[in-house]
């Protein structure tokens, strides 16, 4: 569990520790305190907070008269754990993460891949494929809420003249379709997250390897599975994390597009919904904590497997 | 040459399915902005009457200028800050060895595995306490919990990449640990830098919980927040057109920001190691 | 040192208060309604020589209320006077101060139900000041092309817009739907379930005496397998998705017969570039049956103040000024705002800006509260499983005598002793 996962397979071979190597260490600690000391600020006191409110009963309407209920929250017979609900929700966010950055890993790295490609139009390609990402998420969430309404959404409209569709589909309110339409939404919307990054990774490929392969007529495919793809598997690993660690938090989306409903409900509407709809601040709490749990559990694993897949090449 | 032509026919197939993948809500965004009234409630994707007023309309109702103009401090100020904090972090944290390092990014990581609603709360408290309520300063300093840690993760990925010969050499010749980050690293990520500013920046523009929570009167609002407030004249009318016409406005900004900063993507190390 | 200027600062607002105090107000977002709030308060600032600040904030109800959350939660004073809604005064009432002994008797002249809504545990918490109610919205054309009489009951209705959609789909219009309304998994669903179960006579979900779930009886259970044997039939399938502006499009189309909305659709419908201008009557809910009786939930928004404010003396005066009758009659000239005092209602000058006041005012009086009161704090938790239960039903998920069942059995686990007692 640590940062090495992400490392270069040979890392710098450890040497005496000397004075030298005692001043470089201080001086890493000073270079990382400014950050460390302005996350601990604003989330540190915000985090522990919430962890104490979920061992109490805190209600939102009245927070000074909480008691302090222990574990009652997580494993009492009306605790989060044991809430179909809770489940359901753990069940869809697992699927939505799942499907989304999947599938936002493989078009990322194809349109990086095209951004990369030398052509005339790049400078266009790469304004427009940004576009998505800079679009804030309420309203390209309510965008494509209109966009795909059964009666006069255009989507509907133009399946039925291309003759796709034999009837208008209820995009949003099918609890079949539902959930495909929203992790739709979300590749659309955050691919070019992942692809601006496998950019930039791409970009620092030294192009002389290419060179080199190119001169000695490795056929494109071969120069991409083995030169490029081991070299930028750092940064789209890193790329991967903060997604995943985004889709499994996902609210605004689903929030904006199918309201309450049980068959879209992720984990992050479930507390939001405990919290502030609820007024139930420590049972509210409890959730959020469990899902911090749920996520930290699987970044670890997550890197665990990243690392023994990147000793294995 | 003739892999060459085989990669070529690829993109050239793929590039108009990826334009319209990207563009098409947006396309239909802008047609939407130039609709009228009911308009809105017909298929036709582009209006039947353009009318320029769902833009006038958005500056007249709300200082949406003044808006704009926070969301560029809030989201340049996260930027400048996250990243000049960052690049120190990853320079120590990518290429020094030293104990509690896992750990530490770890912790740095874990700042961003929980959802934001849960530290709310405890935040509006902070913010209240250190008197910064409805002032843009609460916004910069909320927006650094998602954008800090992401930043922080991305350089330090990067600045392994480097080769360590060249800081060796820098270091033999008696420059200081801020000159070998910002003299010798910094030119060569570019690319990374460009990229994760360019994401972080987006991010801090289109935050809209925080800049909800923590601001309150109109001149303070960035533009997210404002755009949520449009409303049409009675409570359960939705004004698509202004919405539409502001969500253009906002957008139009970032790709300039993107036009400027993609040159920056491409050159860097490459520049130097490309000249073959 | 940080601590000691704020307090500094306090005791120079309070001194200053004394003289020309200034107030934050939120009422409305941006739109017709915050300009019809900035005219009133500034007649009020005029007269008084007060500052009073206007605050936008989210149209979205669900948003404004945890904004309102949050402010109210830490005690803050950024906010002197909240525009509520009609549900919100058993969440907030903790917060809020008690008008009763400010209000001088005004509250009298309101409406009956929604001061006793707008009264938790005694304390009368929120001042009326507008009100809103479902109301059936049809096609005065198609009606009279196909000889179909206005419709009485619920059964009578799904007759008329079965007839009139295959009609309209045989002539051509194959996009023709017969009744559209809210049956998205949120609040409005909540409103328009209620009016099917009190049209049946299938009581409120809560009942208001004891505090017991009631929601499990035979009638609840007919009048949602009414509910649920339109959809796909003369009702999209898409309507489990619909909220207000959704249900609006297709009828403001022209693609549907009737619809279920508030009064604010009315000038909405009558616009210029609408389809259906001039063709589209308002009239009562239908009733569940014969023998049922004609029901509306009530909405509308309240003004409260804030037990946080400097200023409470003040903040009630000027709520009283803006629930009264004077602004109340200006903002139902010039926005169509229900008045929540009953004389407006024979005021010829409101009548003729709205002509079918008059007609529903008997709608408007008795519309039907949801059991926000009685549930109180837990009045979000009580609605959101009574939409859950209701939109498994709509969906076919679930049959309507179990959904109500298990509705009834997690209601009782809710809150074993009933609700309203001890908590």
């Amino acid at each position: 569990m640590s940062s090495e996962t992400l490392a270069p397979p040979l890392c710098l071979p450890p040497r005496t520790v000397s004075s030298l190597q005692r001043s470089r260490q201080r001086m890493a600690w000073l270079l990382v305190a400014p950050s460390l000391l302005v996350l601990l600020a604003i989330a540190g006191l915000p985090l522990l907070r919430t962890f104490w409110m979920s061992l109490s009963d805190a209600q939102l309407a009245d927070l000074s008269s909480r008691q302090f209920v222990g574990l009652a929250n997580y494993i009492g017979d009306s605790g989060v754990l044991n809430d179909p609900e809770w489940w359901g929700a753990v069940r869809n966010t697992l699927w939505f993460a799942l499907m989304s950055v999947g599938m936002e890993t493989v078009l990322g790295l194809g349109i990086a891949l095209m951004l990369n490609h030398p052509s005339r139009l790049k400078t266009l390609l790469r304004a427009a494929v940004l576009v998505p990402w800079a679009i804030p998420t309420v309203v390209s969430a309510k965008m494509w809420s209109w966009m795909l309404h059964d009666q006069f959404g255009v989507i509907n409209a133009m399946l039925l003249a291309l003759g796709l569709i034999g009837e208008p589909l209820a995009w949003t309110a099918d609890p079949d379709l539902a959930f495909v339409t929203i992790v739709l939404v979300d590749v659309w919307k955050t691919t070019p997250f992942m692809a601006l990054l496998i950019l930039a990774a791409l970009q620092m490929v030294p192009s002389d390897c290419y060179e080199a392969a190119r001169v000695d007529g490795v056929p494109t495919w071969s120069v991409f599975l083995n030169l490029t793809l081991p070299l930028i598997t750092p940064a789209v690993l890193v790329a991967m994390i903060f997604r995943t660690l985004d889709a499994l938090r996902v609210f605004d989306l689903i929030y904006v597009m199918t309201s309450n409903s049980r068959t879209t409900k992720s984990m992050s509407v479930y507390v939001r919904e405990q919290m502030i709809d609820f007024q139930l601040v420590g049972y509210g709490s409890a959730a959020a904590t469990l899902l911090f749990l749920l996520i930290a559990l699987i970044t670890l694993c997550y890197m665990a497997l990243a690392r023994r897949r990147m000793e294995g090449h | 040459m003739k892999r060459l032509t085989w990669t070529d026919a690829l993109y050239w197939l793929a590039l108009p399915l990826v334009l319209l993948f990207a563009l098409f809500p947006f396309v239909y965004a802008i047609a939407s902005s130039f609709k009228r009234g009911n308009a809105l409630f017909s298929s036709d994707f582009w209006p039947q009457a353009w009318s320029a007023a769902n833009y006038v309309a958005v500056f007249a109702e709300q200082p949406f200028g003044q808006n704009l103009l926070n969301s560029v401090l809030v989201a340049g100020g996260v930027v400048a800050l996250s990243l000049t904090v960052s690049l120190l972090a990853a320079y120590a944290l990518g290429r020094v060895t030293f104990r509690g390092r896992g750990l530490l990014m770890m912790t740095i990581l874990g700042v961003s595995m929980f959802p934001q609603v849960a530290i709310l709360s405890g935040l509006f408290e902070l913010i209240t306490w250190l008197g910064l309520y409805d002032s843009l300063w609460a916004l910069v300093l909320s927006d650094l919990i998602f954008t800090l840690p992401f930043t922080v993760w991305v350089l330090v990925t990067f600045m392994r990449e480097l080769p360590k010969e060249l800081e060796e050499a820098a270091l033999m010749d008696g420059a200081g640990v801020l000159t070998v980050i910002f003299r010798i690293f910094l030119p060569l990520l570019w690319p990374a830098v460009a990229a994760t500013s360019l994401l972080a920046f987006i991010a801090a523009w289109n935050e809209f919980l925080f800049a909800l929570t923590f601001t309150l009167s109109g001149e303070q609002r960035t533009v997210p927040v404002a755009i949520a407030l449009i409303s049409g004249a009675s409570s359960y009318e939705l004004p698509w057109g202004n919405i539409m016409a502001a969500s253009v406005i906002v957008t139009v900004p970032l790709i300039v920001l993107v036009l400027i900063f993609q040159r920056h993507i491409v050159s860097g190390l490459t520049a130097g190691a490309v000249k073959g | 040192m940080k601590r000691s200027l704020i307090s500094v600062a306090v005791l120079l607002g309070v001194a200053a208060s004394a003289q020309a105090a200034s107030l934050k107000i939120s009422c409305g977002a941006v739109g017709q309604e915050l300009e019809l709030c900035k005219q009133a308060v500034a007649q009020w600032s005029k007269k008084t020589g007060h500052d009073v600040q206007v605050v936008a904030t989210p149209n979205d109800s669900n948003e404004r209320l945890a904004l309102y959350q949050q402010i109210l939660g830490s005690g803050s004073d950024k906010i002197d006077i909240f525009q509520i809604d009609v549900v919100w005064p058993g969440i907030l009432a903790n917060h809020l101060v008690d008008l009763k002994p400010l209000a001088r008797g005004a509250e009298k002249q309101h409406f009956a139900g929604i001061v006793s809504n707008n009264t938790v545990a005694g304390r009368l918490v929120a001042m009326p000041w507008f009100t809103d109610a479902g109301l059936l919205y049809y096609r005065k054309d198609l009606l009279e092309k196909y000889k179909q009489p206005l419709p009485k009951t619920w059964e009578a209705l799904t007759a008329s817009a079965r007839k009139i959609q295959d009609g309209e789909r045989a002539a051509g219009n194959d996009r023709m739907w017969g009744y559209v309304w809210q049956g998205r998994a949120y609040e409005g669903l909540s409103c328009d379930a209620l009016e099917w179960l009190v049209s049946y006579k299938g009581g409120t979900i809560i009942d208001n005496a004891s505090g017991k779930p009631s929601i499990n009886n035979p009638q609840a259970v007919k009048a949602l397998q009414t509910a649920a044997g339109w959809v796909g039939t003369i009702t999209p399938k898409a309507v489990l998705n619909y909220g207000e502006e959704e249900a609006r499009g297709v009828f403001q189309a022209g693609n549907a017969v009737f619809m279920r909305n508030w009064p604010y659709a009315w000038a909405l419908t009558q616009k210029d570039d609408s389809a259906v201008r001039g063709k589209v009557g308002v009239m009562a809910l239908p009733k569940g049956g014969a023998d049922g009786r004609n029901a509306a939930t009530l909405g509308g928004w309240q003004l409260a103040v804030s037990k946080y404010t400097r200023n409470p003396q003040l903040a009630a005066e000027l709520v009283l000024f803006l629930t009264g009758s004077e602004v109340q009659k200006q903002r139902a000239i010039n926005g169509a705002y229900n008045p929540t005092i009953g004389a407006l209602y024979r005021d010829p000058a409101v009548l003729q800006a709205n002509p079918f006041f008059g007609e529903l005012y008997n709608t408007f009086t008795s519309a039907v509260g949801r059991p926000s009161s009685i549930t109180g704090t837990r009045y979000n938790q009580v609605s959101n499983q009574f939409w859950n239960a209701t939109h498994d039903v709509l969906s076919g998920k679930s049959d309507a005598a179990s959904a109500l069942a298990r509705l009834d059995a997690s209601l009782k686990r809710l809150a074993p002793a009933g609700f309203g007692r001890a908590q």
